[in-house]
């Protein structure tokens, strides 16, 4: 049972890297435009020079 | 798409354009203009590219980034480049567009809530995977010391999640108890703090049940409800935000031999405005100078210009076509014929009545049930355990997180964010959430006749009758003028590969025509009593050519998907009238071709309400679908209301939804939809009460497990929500 002592921690340090992660693309206005990203993944123009 | 007939774009600057184009992308310049266009058109990645790459092309432009969600476009570009010159762009490319202000648009009080909504929403996702993972070992059977360490660390993780998720019901239930009602957060609240109290009190106690997980979930799935809910509102807010006209009310009055441009607020009676050709009349007043022609179609329906000169009244709104205007202000502020439609419209407004949505009537017949029924199976398990408080409040709290409606607030939302997206990408953009229940009800629809079964510009339907030579200098003549049945006529002419006649001493006569000199005679377009030719009772610009004057007859431009939508609707089994203040002819002559019946000509404002009152008197329910500022207190008066994107802002402001594209056939589909998620919020009602009615005797007998409880919560949420999506 010593390794709940791990086990315990990791999982939650992991989940609160998901909350971290999530925060982080909400402030970065990722949820702004789903559809047009869906598409935009599609064309070849963004391969080599992703656009800011 | 492309061959939109559209109003001459005003003039940019010619100076500012080339004075840009020098500029060449230097620096970032400090005040760079940002503009925003809505493109409802824009659907697919092939049109991210076909925007993208050619504005990117324009001049003075920086970036370019088009929202396929939102349909707009925003665009960086140096100062000085018009969103005329963007729009008249787009326009080449087959795109609609028009313009948006972008200081309302940006990061709004609605975006900050939306985004701390979301917030919430993830923090109570998070935990509640995590407890889920810990309540999973539990309910597989740690026991003792293990599952006291895991219910501990479930209480550490869900106790700050309801302290900062639950927010937002703990304030609307304190706003609602404050003001002495119960609303339906009063019961969640209630239920949020009394599960993670009892749940912490049986883990210091080494209790086996705690309902950590169950507090989270119902946390995470109202909040799901709550954000839909927002997006649908937010979305309705700022499309009326979108549609908050750029045309700031301005006049230029003149003061002793200067022009000063004014807000209209300031004028006075008596004060001397010019009204520009092509401008709005800002004001009510009484022509003192200049000759020309009036479009009064947006106030009262006419399609034919109306002759302005000396002494003629105008109204505020009117468009002046062809010569400039000196106008004495007659009226101004409260007492113009503007304002005056105004107060009838918040007439109107007030007498509407408060339409209570499913949701609300289902609000309030399960509000109170709720901590009722939970208190009475505190106080019967207390009597039959013999004052057990501990086992009495176990159960209470059971069945409390029993009945929570966890479905039921899914239930609204989730069908009307499918409803009003799938209406979306057909062209129609919802700004009142409660009007697709609405729309389900009507059986009545009326339309409007100019710009709304129209597109309110003129088309030549005879061109083809007259000879070559007069087909040509009749071209010469109309390519001269700004008139809009000139240019009409100068289109389709030009498109039908003539050339124009050489002429001499062409002028324009303003008010009348255009006249000129051909093979040493002369030659006029314009009026009939101008060119000396009898005036007929269809519109029509005559020409004056040698021996007789040739008419040349105009009809109203029929709006694509006109036909269909009226033919749809019939299918329906609705009933469709046609009501306009056009002239009798005009309007027989529409109803006719679209097979209305039930149609009304020359109707003031007031006779278009006063028709769809005595409509709603006789028990129907009347969508009003129209686009004049005639229109604006018959669009409040009616139940529900459709307006074009071309409306005057009046209009749309007043009306719940508004068609972004050119097609009116959206209409029918609109109607369709309203019906089906009426339905499907029904259904889904019935789904979570049989739900309930399952599992709250099972929960009342204190046989509720949280393991029960969740599987219970998550199973009601995802057959409403996939219920919802079922919408086509």
């Amino acid at each position: 049972m010593e390794v709940l002592g791990i086990l315990i921690p990791i999982s939650l340090g992991l989940g609160l890297l998901g909350l971290g992660a999530f925060w982080w693309t909400l402030k970065k206005g990722m949820y702004d435009d789903p559809e047009g990203d869906s598409r935009r993944i599609l064309r070849k123009d963004y391969d080599d020079h992703p656009k800011p | 798409m492309s061959d939109t007939l559209h109003a001459p774009p005003a003039s940019a600057c010619p100076a500012c354009a080339a004075g840009v184009a020098a500029l060449d992308r230097v620096q970032t310049p400090p005040e760079d203009a940002r503009l925003v266009l809505s493109v409802p058109d824009a659907h697919c990645a092939a049109c991210i590219a076909t925007i993208e790459n050619d504005l990117e092309r324009m001049p003075g432009v920086q970036s370019v980034r088009l929202n396929l969600t939102m349909r707009r476009v925003s665009v960086q570009a140096d100062p000085g480049t018009s969103a005329q010159d963007v729009i008249d762009r787009l326009q080449r490319l087959g795109y609609d567009a028009h313009e948006l202000d972008p200081g309302t648009l940006s990061m709004t009080e609605t975006d900050r809530q939306g985004r701390d909504l979301l917030m919430r929403l993830g923090v109570a996702g998070f935990a509640m995977m995590n407890i889920m993972l810990l309540s999973v070992a539990v309910w597989s059977g740690a026991t003792d010391a293990t599952r006291d360490l895991f219910h501990l660390i479930s209480a550490l993780i869900a106790i700050p999640t309801i302290a900062f998720s639950g927010q937002p019901f703990f304030r609307s239930a304190g706003r609602a108890l404050r003001a002495g009602r119960l609303n339906m957060d009063g019961p969640i609240a209630l239920a949020l703090v009394l599960t993670v109290a009892i749940s912490l009190y049986e883990t210091t106690r080494s209790g086996e049940h705690a309902y950590f997980e169950a507090a989270v979930m119902l946390n995470f799935f109202l909040l799901a409800g709550r954000y839909l809910d927002f997006r649908a509102r937010a979305a309705a807010r700022s499309a009326a935000q979108e549609l908050a006209a750029l045309e700031v009310p301005r006049a230029i009055r003149l003061e002793a031999r200067r022009e000063v441009t004014v807000p209209v607020a300031d004028l006075a009676v008596g004060d001397l405005v010019l009204v520009r050709p092509g401008g709005r009349v800002p004001v009510d007043g009484v022509v003192t100078a200049g000759r020309s022609e009036i479009d009064r179609s947006l106030l009262t329906g006419e399609t034919l210009p109306a002759f302005a000169g000396d002494g003629t009244l105008l109204s505020a709104g009117e468009v002046n076509l062809t010569g400039p205007l000196t106008v004495r202000v007659t009226a101004a502020g409260k007492d113009s014929s503007l304002h005056r439609m105004a107060d009838l419209v918040a007439h109107a407004e007030a007498a509407r009545t408060r339409y209570t949505t499913l949701a609300e009537r289902a609000a309030r017949a399960y509000a109170p049930t709720i901590p009722l029924l939970s208190l009475g199976a505190f106080v019967v398990w207390m009597y039959i355990s013999g004052g057990d408080l501990r086992l009495s409040v176990n159960i209470a709290v059971a069945t409390l997180i029993i009945t929570c409606p966890c479905a039921l607030g899914l239930a609204v939302p989730a069908v009307v964010t499918a409803a009003s997206g799938r209406l979306f990408r057909k062209g129609l953009l919802i700004k009142d959430g409660t009007a697709l229940e609405r729309l389900a009800e009507v059986d009545t629809v009326v339309f409007d006749k100019t710009g709304t079964l129209t597109l309110g510009t003129p088309e030549p339907t005879n061109p083809d009758d007259h000879p070559e030579a007069a087909r040509r200098v009749a071209l010469a003549l109309a390519s001269a003028s700004s008139h809009p049945l000139a240019q009409a006529l100068a289109r389709a002419l030009q498109d039908r590969g003539i050339d124009p006649a050489t002429l001499d001493a062409v002028q324009e006569v303003p008010g009348y025509g255009v006249e000129g000199q051909w093979q040493g005679q002369r030659v006029r377009l314009g009026r009939a009593a101008w060119v000396g030719a009898e005036a007929g009772d269809t519109t029509a610009a005559c020409l004056a050519m040698g021996d007789q004057p040739r008419a040349f007859t105009f009809a109203d431009r029929l709006r694509p998907g006109a036909e269909e939508v009226v033919a749809a609707l019939k299918a329906q089994g609705k009933q469709v009238c046609l009501i306009s203040g056009d002239v009798p002819a005009a309007v027989q002559a529409m109803a006719a071709r679209l097979g209305i019946d039930d149609w009304q000509a020359e109707a003031l404002p007031q006779d278009k309400a006063a028709r769809i009152d005595a409509l709603h008197a006789a028990g129907h329910r009347v969508l009003m679908v129209g686009d004049g500022l005639n229109d604006t207190v018959a669009l409040t008066a009616a139940h529900v209301s459709i307006s074009p994107a071309t409306a005057l802002d009046a209009a749309r402001t007043a009306s719940d939804i508004v068609l972004l594209g050119r097609d009116l056939a959206p209409i029918a589909d609109a109607l369709r939809m309203g019906k089906l998620s009426t339905r499907r919020i029904r259904e889904n009602f019935w789904q979570s009460g049989i739900y309930n009615l399952i599992f709250v005797p099972v929960a009342l007998l204190g046989l509720c497990t949280p393991l029960w409880a969740a599987a219970v919560m998550s199973l009601s949420s995802i057959t409403v929500a996939l219920n919802a999506l079922r919408l086509k």
